[in-house]
């Protein structure tokens, strides 16, 4: 199958295009058996990996004090409870808009990387990729490399065959199970939830969520693959909208590869391209593609073709960078033998920068002056007044007091701007004309308050006032409102 | 999928302003999903409701509908209310409204009541109209304490199918021709005198002598009323049915006597309970 020339090994391999294109009406999947390859951006792909792994399995373990009787996991949303813990910060269902912040800063971050260094979040951090790069790794582990799996892909059925096979889907469950078993954990305290999976006390919904991550894990990351970036996922479709001829891409650089050809050793580089045709670049592909096709939507800039192909023109002496990781701009200019030059702050770069730094400054703005207390008061207006026996006239109030606090908070409620109001709270029968409001911890408060004025002190059918909350030792809350009564 | 630099793929013959459309295959993948689509619509045919005939349709195999969905789902709400509603059974009135949690319960409970038995008549803001008391005031016919209200509706006012039913039966002056025209109107003068509203000192000087003769056994010496036959009080701001002097004749020639039916029976106890409890929080509550 492979012919070595000149120690240098020439894959027989083709890209995916050129085996599709060979196909009928309805496209079976054309296998990828990507090689491994040593290298830069190998190494790079590694410590995406592992970072991106170890935060997602560790992060539901890392505990933070909040005080008695609240969770201590770090990150923990609450649904039961409706609350968000995100180290420090704990958001109320009401506050929602804190995550279409985080996705908007996500939105931007990723336009303005993509603008500058092209796929970066395709070929390293998107999960899709990484979950492959750990399925594809396992899969050479347990089958061998390209060439092995390609052998026993095509070998006919045998016990060696199964049991490689059988090893290999294993293991991949494995870890599907662990995928979404700590995704389950940012929605339970872990340590409880772990108890409760080992002694198999789980509730039916826990259980059905771990399925559901399992099974997508293992069928997209180890079986769909590719697939999921050339088929599925829109992002490829529209992520070319913030490219231009300064985004740093992978590049084959035609101009020094071609024309290609094979090489024999000895053989004279002069009138001729440096690409020696060896077809390392499509078998370390993990999406299976030719780069030297140019800029492609399968290509999700992994960028592991460059370290292939600098393997090979290490060894055959020629300058490194055949494939390279550079802007078009960079392409076109050294073909004309100017010098390279990289430009990152452009207008484009330049705006997605700025997009990233209002809504980031905003959302920091938002939780930094973020209060702990709300206070809503609403007025009843079915009826609008009541007149009393004794000729005064009534108005009711409903205050919602949300306390975010882990404390109780005591509040003293006077009224400014009505002559001596009187007021009763409902579920009491004292009328006094301040009363005190308690704030339970960690939750809404609800009190309804009637204040009743005498008939004459009331000059309009609306008079204007206000609340007032007092909090010894804190600054006091005033929340104007609105008094009705008989018109004139 | 884009075309390979330099080949050509297939293409459908379409061409648009030059683009032409490319005719590239299906992943199989996407065929299984629409093959496994056909399938699960084949089990959906068969479980659900689903092909419309002229006079109904199939039933499927569940015999799933809306309607027995909804009436699981609301058995299901008052059995997760099943405890409230045995605790606020087994409370007292002032039980209720001493606890906030049963407090708050009873409060939406009666809430829901009220809007739907009694909001026709006394406003969905329980503040009445002329002949519907209002609620949300402090000025009761027949008490506004907590076991009073709860006895009101329950045996409701005049209500000929409850034999406790609150009775009160004003004579009608006019009518029965036990006063004058003139005399009425002395009278009249005087109620009104309770609260300054008297244009005729001399008038209602007349009408205290008959007021004193025919009305104090009920409505009290200086007017303030009996919540124990339902006499309202005369010397208040409160007036059900007008405060001007043509309408208070009126009243005493030929009282107009309001009904409310009694609850009891149509509503069970715990509801009764509820709307108590949360028309005594109105305001008005004694």
């Amino acid at each position: 199958m492979n012919d070595a020339v000149n120690d240098i090994q020439v894959e027989d391999a083709k890209s995916v295009r050129e085996q599709r294109e060979e196909l009928p009406l309805y496209a079976p999947r054309v296998k990828v058996f990507p090689k491994h390859i040593n290298g830069l951006f190998r190494r790079l792909k590694w410590t995406a990996l592992s970072l991106c792994l170890g935060a997602y399995y560790l992060a539901p373990w890392l505990r933070w004090d909040r005080g008695p009787d609240q969770p201590d996991q770090a990150f923990l949303v609450d649904m039961a409870s409706r609350r968000a813990y995100f180290l420090w910060i704990e958001i109320w269902p009401q506050e929602v808009y804190y995550l279409a912040g985080l996705l908007m800063i996500g939105a931007f971050g990723l336009f303005l990387v993509t603008a500058l260094f092209g796929r970066v979040w395709c070929g390293h951090f998107c999960p899709q990729s990484v979950w492959t790069d750990l399925f594809i790794a396992v899969e050479r582990m347990v089958e061998g490399d390209r060439g092995a799996r390609i052998r026993l892909d095509n070998a006919p059925w045998s016990a060696t065959k199964i049991g490689k096979r059988v090893l290999k889907h294993a293991i991949w469950i494995v870890i599907s199970i662990a995928t979404g078993g700590a995704w389950i954990m940012y929605f339970n305290d872990a340590p409880t939830l772990i108890q409760e999976i080992i002694h198999f006390e789980v509730p039916l919904a826990v259980v059905f969520f771990i399925g559901l991550f399992t099974s997508t894990t293992y069928l997209l990351g180890g079986l769909a693959r590719e697939q999921v970036c050339t088929y599925m996922c829109p992002w490829p479709r529209f992520q070319a909208a913030m490219f231009d001829e300064e985004t740093l891409v992978v590049t084959y650089q035609n101009w020094r590869g071609e024309p290609r050809g094979r090489y024999r050793k000895g053989e004279s580089f002069d009138d001729r391209g440096d690409c020696v045709d060896c077809k390392q670049c499509i078998a370390v592909c993990p999406t299976g593609i030719d780069i030297r096709d140019g800029n492609q939507l399968e290509c999700i800039g992994c960028a592991l073709c460059i370290d292939a192909c600098n393997e090979v023109m290490d060894r055959i002496g020629r300058p490194r960078n055949l494939i390279d990781y550079t802007t078009t701009a960079n392409l076109v200019a050294r073909e004309r033998g100017e010098k390279a030059r990289y430009r990152f702050i452009r207008p484009r770069t330049l705006i997605y920068f700025m997009l990233l730094s209002i809504v980031g400054g905003v959302i920091f703005f938002a939780l930094a002056t973020r209060s702990d207390l709300e206070i809503n008061i609403l007025r009843d207006r079915n009826p609008l007044f009541v007149t009393l026996s004794d000729g005064s006239v009534r108005n009711g109030y409903t205050f919602k007091i949300l306390n975010k606090d882990p404390d109780a908070r005591i509040f003293t409620l006077a009224i400014e701007g009505l002559q001596s109001p009187q007021m009763k709270l409902v579920g009491s029968d004292k009328k006094l004309a301040v009363q005190t409001l308690v704030a339970d911890p960690d939750r809404v408060s609800t009190y309804r308050v009637f204040v009743s004025v005498e008939r004459k002190s009331l000059k309009n059918d609306a008079t204007d006032f206000q609340f007032r909350l007092i909090e010894s030792g804190k600054p006091e809350h005033r929340h104007g409102s609105v008094f009705r009564g008989p018109k004139k | 999928m884009a075309n390979k630099i330099g080949k050509r793929t297939e293409t459908t013959g379409h061409v648009w302003d030059g683009i032409e459309e490319l005719d590239n295959p299906l992943p199989k993948w996407w065929l299984y999903v629409w093959y496994a689509c056909i399938v699960w619509s084949i089990g959906y045919y068969v479980l659900y409701p689903s092909i419309p005939w002229l006079t109904g349709y199939t039933k499927g195999l569940l015999n799933y509908t809306e309607r027995t969905r909804v009436v699981e789902d609301i058995a299901d709400a008052r059995a997760a209310q099943a405890g409230f509603y045995k605790r606020i059974e087994a409370s007292s009135l002032a039980d209720i409204r001493g606890n906030s949690e049963l407090l708050g319960f009873a409060n939406a409970g009666g809430r829901a009541a009220f809007a739907e038995n009694c909001a026709p008549c006394h406003g969905s803001g329980a503040s009445g109209g002329p002949g519907y008391p209002n609620l949300a005031d402090d000025d009761w016919l027949w008490g506004g304490k907590l076991e009073p209200i709860y006895t009101t509706l329950k045996h409701g006012i005049r209500w000929p199918q409850d034999e406790d039913s609150r009775v009160s039966d004003m004579p009608r002056f006019g009518e029965e021709e036990l006063l004058t025209k003139e005399q009425i109107s002395d009278v009249a003068e005087y109620v009104l005198s309770f609260t300054d509203k008297s244009s005729d000192a001399g008038a209602a000087e007349r009408g205290k002598a008959l007021y004193t003769e025919q009305c104090v056994s009920c409505h009290g010496e200086s007017g303030d009323g009996n919540p124990e036959v339902g006499a309202p009080r005369l010397n208040d701001a409160i007036w059900f049915y007008g405060d001007d002097k043509a309408t208070v004749a009126a009243q005493i020639a030929g009282p107009k006597q309001g009904v409310m039916p009694a609850w009891q029976g149509r509503l069970d106890d715990t509801t009764l309970k509820m709307l108590t409890v949360y028309v005594h929080s109105l305001g008005g509550g004694q």
